[in-house]
């Protein structure tokens, strides 16, 4: 049987930083979509009430 | 206020799948690489996201130029996605390759030709952001933006190609191997097909990110207009 040295931590450690930037980064960007949006809606209703 | 398309959360859902395929051929399909154990799998996300980070940065330096050219904005949002999502991929780049050199080179960073340009062309592009925040008048970021890319571009040949022209420790794993290359592994049939489906993944992965990124830059643009129509 092969016997391979045990670096497996490390590799678990690769693989947790890689997704949790990758889910922070997703995650930035719903947030940020959702800020603009509302923004959006409430400079929208600003701008009508003025034309009022 | 535009509804996302149809093509768009088709393209969320292929990357995620994408995503599990190259997790799980990297995790479970691809051969244990019998020095350096375990940790020989990070290579697999490590290729993969410096294939998209680099691919980014040359984006927005085509964009760039496409920019100073006709001055279209849309241009600008396209840089400045490609650029972020580069960035933030490259970083894991590092992160994996770091992780990757402990058991292997028996330290976590060394100032080796590869590891120095890949940390400054790093540098550059959070650079990038810096400069852009820097900049209130829409127009002239975009151009300073456009001419840093183009200029910040030059650093992703000489990343690329500096393990295959100068003497350094890390391995050359695509091409003609360094002699002085330590943690050097030469790939089974199984190790190049997870690679591949790697490389594939990441770059649904990025058209994805950029899609929506772009459409954030969009309403980015549409808040600022508006705020300068209602403060008037």
């Amino acid at each position: 049987m092969e016997t391979y040295p045990d670096t497996s931590s490390y590799m678990v450690a690769g693989y947790i930083v890689s997704f949790l930037t990758m889910g922070i980064y997703v995650l930035s960007m719903y947030i940020r979509n959702r800020n603009l949006k509302r923004d959006l809606e409430t400079l929208e209703d600003m701008d009508t009430n003025k034309k009022k | 206020m535009q509804s996302k398309p149809i093509a768009l959360t088709i393209l969320d859902i292929l990357s995620v799948i994408s995503l599990g395929v190259a997790t799980y051929f990297a995790l479970v399909f691809a051969p244990t690489e019998l020095f350096m154990g375990q940790v020989q799998r990070v290579f697999y996300f490590h290729v993969g996201t410096a294939w998209v980070g680099m691919l980014g940065f040359i984006l927005a330096a085509i964009a760039g130029i496409i920019y100073l050219i006709n001055k279209d904005m849309r241009w600008d949002r396209f840089e400045v996605a490609a650029v972020e999502i580069s960035t933030m991929f490259f970083f894991i780049t590092i992160v994996l390759g770091s992780i990757w050199a402990r058991p292997a080179w028996n330290t976590w960073w060394t100032w080796d030709p590869r590891l120095t340009t890949a940390a400054i062309t790093e540098l550059i592009y959070i650079a990038y952001f810096m400069l852009r925040a820097g900049i209130e008048d829409p127009e002239k970021r975009a151009r300073f933006g456009a001419v840093y890319t183009l200029l910040g571009g030059i650093s992703v040949p000489i990343t690329f190609m500096v393990i295959r022209l100068f003497r350094t420790i890390h391995p050359v794993v695509i091409g003609n191997e360094s002699a002085a290359a330590q943690g050097g592994f030469s790939m089974s049939g199984d190790m190049v097909t997870a690679m591949l489906v790697s490389f594939a993944a990441f770059t649904i992965i990025f058209i994805d990110l950029m899609w929506h990124r772009i459409r954030i830059g969009g309403l980015q643009d549409k808040v600022e207009e508006l705020k300068l129509k209602v403060s008037m």
